[in-house]
């Protein structure tokens, strides 16, 4: 293992991060709501009420128009560069959709909202997926 | 009104925060992952960031006993660490490694790639339809 000190943004993270956090505490604070990703795409699959299908959808609006904004004002590059492709691509999204339903959650919902309410159950999440992450990372990397 | 601004809102900071953080570039999630090469610690620095922030936040919003547009928080039930937490975490890891995208991200990244995102989406809401099903049949 070395670090990757060209590609490594703390500052920007850690400010990413916080803001992420700050989402988080709006949601609960006005809606009473955990910010999962993952769980607010199920809900607007399957709407029980038209409330339930505005917030969902309102929220899903924003987090598009957040980086739309950052782009069209020119406030910051974006970068995103893809690391898989064809067929990989869609057995991945395939893997992280009917793998975030059945652990019921993601990256925001368990990795933020989870821990920071010390879920035992998120924790176990957390643990799973950045270890199961790392070891397809490895093989494809180091193995194949 | 007031309840749907700030849903607004909260979805506008986290595209934000997730433009900011890095998260929004797939070979940087996989170089945090890649931890055997070249490791780029930077997404552990956006989770205690974030978790630092809602650890505090959360503790005082708690303590309000209700949030301000609904009658009571809805927070998951589920205690029990079992099986389909497991698996499914351990899913979502691999397809989270193979592509370098999460749930939140690929949302976001529809600002500026809809085209190449929407089918990684369409592919994904038939994972998350699939997984849905599954969870009914446990």
């Amino acid at each position: 293992m070395s670090i990757n000190w060209t590609d490594f943004t703390p500052m920007l993270s850690s400010l990413g991060g916080i803001l992420i956090g700050f989402a988080a505490l709006i949601l609960m604070l006005a809606k009473g709501r955990i910010m999962g990703m993952s769980g607010i795409l199920s809900g607007l699959l399957i709407p029980n009420s038209s409330t339930e299908f505005l917030w969902r959808s309102v929220f899903v609006a924003g987090v598009i128009a957040g980086p739309a904004i950052l782009i069209n004002f020119d406030l910051i590059n974006i970068a995103s560069t893809p690391v898989a492709s064809g067929l990989l691509l869609y057995v991945a999204a395939f893997c992280v959709g009917i793998g975030t339903a059945i652990g019921r959650g993601c990256t925001s919902g368990h990795g933020i909202c989870g821990l920071s309410r010390l879920s035992a159950r998120s924790l176990c999440a957390v643990l799973t997926f950045v270890i199961s992450g790392i070891i397809t990372v490895s093989i494809l990397r180091h193995v194949l | 009104m007031l309840a749907v601004l700030s849903v607004l809102f909260s979805g506008l900071i986290f595209g934000i925060g997730l433009s900011l953080a890095g998260m929004l570039d797939p070979t940087k999630v996989t170089s945090f992952l890649n931890i055997l090469g070249k490791w780029d610690p930077s997404l552990g620095f956006v989770m205690l960031g974030g978790i630092i922030v809602t650890t505090f936040g959360y503790f005082f919003i708690f303590k309000r006993g209700k949030p301000l547009f609904e009658k009571d928080f809805d927070l998951p039930k589920k205690q029990k660490i079992d099986k389909s937490l497991i698996i499914g975490s351990a899913l979502f890891g691999i397809g989270w490694g193979l592509a370098g995208l999460c749930p939140g991200p690929v949302i976001a990244s529809l600002a500026f790639d809809p085209f190449g995102m929407f089918l990684f989406l369409l592919v994904m809401v038939i994972g998350l339809k699939f997984g849905n099903v599954i969870n009914k049949l446990l």
